[in-house]
């Protein structure tokens, strides 16, 4: 396969691979209870390599495709800002420094099996990373309420309440309620 | 299945695993235990339950549970099967997807797919977080961390690392 210029977004300010790579990897090292909202603070706001929309349409893209979703996203992301390499990059930073970490926690539990005091401490950081979601999903919800989309404001709200609060199984809340949404994006042309 | 072949079994199972979880790691959650504990035989419900937790301590992305299930299964050689079988063929499809995506850049249909999907995933991790802060938030402090990091985190600049570490120092004083 002979490798084609990737799409560069207007944003982008053409990162060295190097960069790209300690850049995912701290990301990764900070991403406690989830590392979209650091990966988000770094993309768009820091380096400003996606604007706030582009973001956006990559990782809602990387959530219906079918695996993990960040790693998903990690491979979009890359590819579109360096090519294959710029992907390969990008997941090697994100998934090298938690796997060495998590061997190291996997080896300390065959031989303590206990880790009440890093529970403990984990328990505040998981209790500040919710509240650092919610901050994340609210910024990424702001371009929803810029163009006077109205109808993507209510399918945003069925989703969350679907899938939330009425504990609605994922899959079929995303079977239904995407053709929907598309419907309606189709015919608001 | 062969019990001599552990590697194997690992590669297959969660290369397939990975291809029909759409939703993420956390949507596979419920098939690796069936897989792992009942099917399998690798571990026990209490062993993933505590490989879970580690998994959740551990930063970075969540699917690093099918990393401690490998390496519990078959050593390091078995942690990195794991991993790449759970994370190589969706790699290649999110990449060869997205090259496509780009190529129909300015088709109708795939703008109106495109804003179509930003919504729905948008009100998907409205409801991840309502679930991630219900089950962090066992405490009123708890829940006074939550509020605090998300007030920070929308209205200031200010590095989240902070409340972190102020979040996980009043964690192991005991507040929580």
């Amino acid at each position: 396969m002979t490798p084609s210029p990737p799409h560069v977004p207007a944003s982008a300010k053409n990162p060295s691979l190097t960069q790209l790579f300690v850049d995912f990897a701290l990301c990764s090292l900070m991403g406690f209870g989830g590392v979209l909202p650091w990966a988000r603070r770094m993309i768009v706001d820091k380096r400003r390599w996606m604007t706030a929309e582009e973001f956006n349409e990559a990782f809602s893209l990387s959530q219906f495709l079918p695996g993990p979703n960040f790693i998903n996203f990690s491979v979009v992301f890359g590819s579109r800002i360096a090519g294959p390499r710029g992907a390969i990059v990008v997941l090697l930073g994100l998934l090298g420094p938690p796997l060495i970490i998590v061997t190291v926690l996997a080896a300390l539990y065959a031989r303590y099996g206990d880790l009440a005091a890093l529970g403990r401490v984990l328990a505040g950081i998981a209790a500040a990373a919710a509240g650092l979601l919610i901050a994340t999903v609210a910024k990424m919800a702001r371009p929803l309420f810029g163009g006077g989309h109205y109808w993507a404001i209510a399918i945003a709200l069925i989703g969350s309440i679907a899938v939330g609060p009425l504990h609605l199984p994922l899959q079929w809340v995303l079977l239904i309620l995407a053709p929907i949404s598309i419907a309606i994006a189709w015919i608001w042309r | 299945m062969k019990d001599d072949s552990p590697l194997v079994t690992l590669a297959t199972h969660f290369a397939l695993l990975s291809l029909f979880a759409v939703g993420g790691a956390n949507a596979a959650m419920p098939e690796m235990h069936r897989m792992a504990v009942d099917v399998q035989g690798w571990m026990t419900d209490r062993q993933f339950a505590d490989m879970f937790a580690i998994s959740q301590l551990s930063p970075g992305p969540n699917v690093i549970i099918v990393t401690l299930i490998g390496f519990h299964v078959a050593g390091i050689a078995g942690a990195l099967v794991a991993t790449i079988a759970m994370t190589g063929p969706t790699c290649l499809v999110a990449f060869w997807v997205a090259r496509l995506w780009d190529r129909f850049k300015d088709a109708p249909w795939r703008i109106a797919i495109q804003s179509g999907l930003v919504p729905v995933s948008i009100g998907l991790m409205a409801a991840s977080a309502y679930i991630i802060a219900g089950a962090a938030d066992k405490t009123l402090a708890a829940a006074l961390i939550t509020a605090a990091t998300a007030a920070a985190g929308y209205f200031t600049r200010i590095n989240p690392l902070w409340l972190f570490a102020l979040a996980g120092a009043l964690g192991l004083a005991g507040y929580l």
